[in-house]
């Protein structure tokens, strides 16, 4: 299955991921209405110190410890893909819990969000991916 | 001082409706020019630093950025403009010389846009590249003077040795330390994958790069930085730096705060010393001497390695060929006046040297009428833009080109000329570490095979309207082109007729 990889050495630590992703997934029709005089909160994060930066989002694990640890069976596998159903999702965190590497994260409503792989929204690919300046994330088969 | 305060030539405007405050601008400023204000809760900008590189205004998610010459004047005056006057103010409070990097930007004829060149019409066919065999294929070295034949009458391989080209172009020297290690490989893994040349420059050769040694032609200049054995044998041709068209008759100073540890061991000098290339060789004082440094690295190479002899292009540049090619070398590179540089002094790059396209005419009229074109092939450098100054410098006689800015440009470089700062904000000139990460170059490889292919693909495609099909036959074949507003003294020097004639 195609997923989302990172490699530090090529992040230049532009933030930009973060703000194509909170885009992609506001579904508004352009970034200036979604993202203007707006707090973001993106489902990738750029983690940075001592001049190495990399984003960090969802890992779609083979066995994914956050289904596992869903209360609600908000959380589910389709095609590889962890994907969750806001509607079911009763906030619990316990999700946020158990993933290694803090791909989750409270949305502005409230419930769990996390990257879903632009899916779900008009886009169909990763738009941080199509974002990044320099290809520092990457979709691909490995 | 306020008689030092100069208004900023740039000006970055920045459409608030727009802007998002997401900081991208801010964080890939290494001039510092953007910041984000907490109590105005917007982003500011501050001009004076800016050089109008456009890292900002690229990569700006919601196009809120552009950056506007400035309308600000000095009260008019022909003769001292503003240019003029603030650089004597510069001067008057610095004490300085001017520094300036890349190619001559002032306006000096461009002598590639007054040639046309010509195509076939009923009389003689034009040839389709995509149905009929083209060759763009060259190679570059002196070519046997004679045929020879054993005892038995068999053809003896007297080949000397050749540089072979899958298509005319070569990436020219940039030293490591004048430009990144990842300019350095995207240029070594894009020759490489075309089939043609990149040049180390005078800083040595990165032991990560012997590895495209087939690829590389490895450089000796008057600093002799980084010469060794093994460096001579590492690449596919020696080339002996004279000089650079961008600075004739000097050196080369490369500060010592960009020689860190790894170009201190390229370059064989200790670590945050000045590299400091003398203005000449100072084995070098005639044609003699050079015939014997020549003669020191065939013997060094095994007479396996062309060796190209670079020159810049001045006032009597084909004399100076002429002796080139008799003093045993097998390329002749000649760097015109508008060639590039990591840094210059401003007078020197915009005054000094002759045009490219009149110094290759005469250089290659010259060998011709001597009889010894055949011993040394031509390569020529100094603001090649585009496949067709390369169509026109092949008509002119050039064997090859070498493109240096055109490539950088390829990599992101948007000629904002202030390389000799190190802060290069595209990765390219600079060896600051988060600069240089920058330049990925993975994406550096394919923009410069991009070009090249597409260059590749309007030389066929230009070269099949006048009914040619192979470098050779277009070779100094200056009946293909014409000259347009030219005086008779340009067309005779360039050996071309008028439009219409």
């Amino acid at each position: 299955m195609k997923r989302v990889y990172v490699d530090e050495r090529w992040c230049l630590g532009c933030h930009l991921c973060e703000y194509y992703c909170a885009f992609a997934n506001s579904g508004k029709s352009s970034m200036i209405k979604a993202l203007k005089d707006r707090h973001i909160v993106p489902r990738i994060r750029i983690e940075e110190r001592n001049n190495i930066s990399f984003a960090v989002s969802c890992r779609h694990c083979t066995d994914p410890l956050c289904v596992k640890s869903c209360i609600s069976g908000a959380l589910s596998v389709e095609n590889g893909a962890v994907l969750i159903d806001s509607d079911k999702c009763v906030g619990c965190c316990s999700c946020i819990m158990a993933c290694p590497y803090g791909a989750l994260s409270h949305s502005e409503s409230g419930v769990i969000q996390k990257c879903e792989l632009c899916k779900k929204n008009e886009f169909g690919v990763p738009q941080c991916v199509q974002g990044c300046p320099n290809k520092a994330i990457v979709y691909e088969e490995r | 001082m306020a008689i030092d305060f100069l208004y900023p030539l740039y000006e970055v405007v920045r459409d608030p409706q727009r802007c998002i405050c997401c900081r991208a601008c801010e964080r890939q400023c290494a001039n510092e020019v953007h910041h984000y204000d907490v109590d105005f809760g917007c982003m500011m900008s501050d001009e004076s630093k800016c050089v109008a590189c456009h890292r900002c205004v690229s990569l700006c998610p919601t196009r809120a950025l552009k950056i506007v010459k400035t309308d600000h004047t000095f009260k008019e005056n022909e003769n001292w403009t503003g240019k003029t006057i603030s650089e004597v103010y510069r001067q008057a409070g610095t004490g300085g010389v001017l520094l300036s990097s890349m190619g001559n930007p002032e306006p000096y004829p461009i002598y590639w846009d007054k040639l046309l060149i010509n195509a076939s019409q009923v009389t003689n066919p034009s040839i389709d590249p995509l149905r009929e065999p083209m060759e763009t294929f060259t190679t570059l070295g002196a070519k046997p003077q004679a045929i020879e034949r054993d005892e038995n009458g068999d053809l003896v391989d007297n080949m000397p040795p050749q540089l072979t080209l899958n298509v005319p172009v070569m990436f020219s020297a940039m030293s490591y330390g004048s430009i990144s290690y990842n300019a350095h490989a995207s240029l070594a893994r894009a020759a490489t994958a075309l089939g043609t040349y990149y040049n180390t420059g005078e800083g040595g050769l990165h032991q990560d790069f012997y590895a495209y040694g087939e690829h590389t032609i490895v450089q000796v200049a008057s600093g002799r930085f980084g010469v060794h054995a093994d460096y001579l044998n590492a690449g596919a041709a020696v080339e002996i730096k004279m000089g650079q068209g961008a600075k004739p008759g000097i050196g080369g100073h490369l500060p010592g705060i960009k020689v860190g540890e790894d170009i201190s061991r390229t370059r064989m000098i200790p670590e945050g010393t000045d590299a400091i290339s003398p203005a000449p060789h100072h084995d070098i004082y005639s044609i003699e001497d050079l015939r014997q440094l020549v003669y020191s690295i065939k013997e060094a190479t095994h007479y396996k390695k062309p060796v190209i002899v670079k020159i810049a292009a001045v006032h009597n540049v084909a004399a100076i060929a002429s002796g080139i090619a008799r003093s045993g070398a097998d390329i002749i590179a000649i760097d015109g006046f508008r060639g590039g540089t990591g840094a210059a002094p401003t007078r020197i790059r915009d005054n000094v040297g002759i045009p490219i396209e009149l110094a290759l005419a005469a250089v290659d009229q010259r060998l011709r009428e001597e009889g010894i074109r055949d011993r040394v092939s031509v390569v020529i450098g100094g603001s090649v833009r585009s496949s067709s100054d390369l169509v026109k410098a092949i008509a002119l006689g050039a064997d090859a080109v070498y493109i240096g800015t055109a490539a950088l440009l390829a990599l992101g470089c948007h000629l904002c000329r202030s390389c000799q700062t190190g802060k290069c904000n595209w990765g390219i000139a600079t060896q600051r570490p988060d600069l240089v990460r920058r330049l990925n170059p993975d994406i550096g490889e394919k923009r410069l095979v991009n070009l090249i292919t597409s260059w590749d693909h309007e030389l066929k495609e230009m070269m099949g309207g006048m009914g040619i099909n192979s470098i050779e036959a277009l070779r100094g074949n200056r009946l293909m082109l014409r000259g347009v507003g030219l005086t008779q003294k340009e067309l005779d020097i360039l050996g071309v007729k008028h439009a219409g004639e």
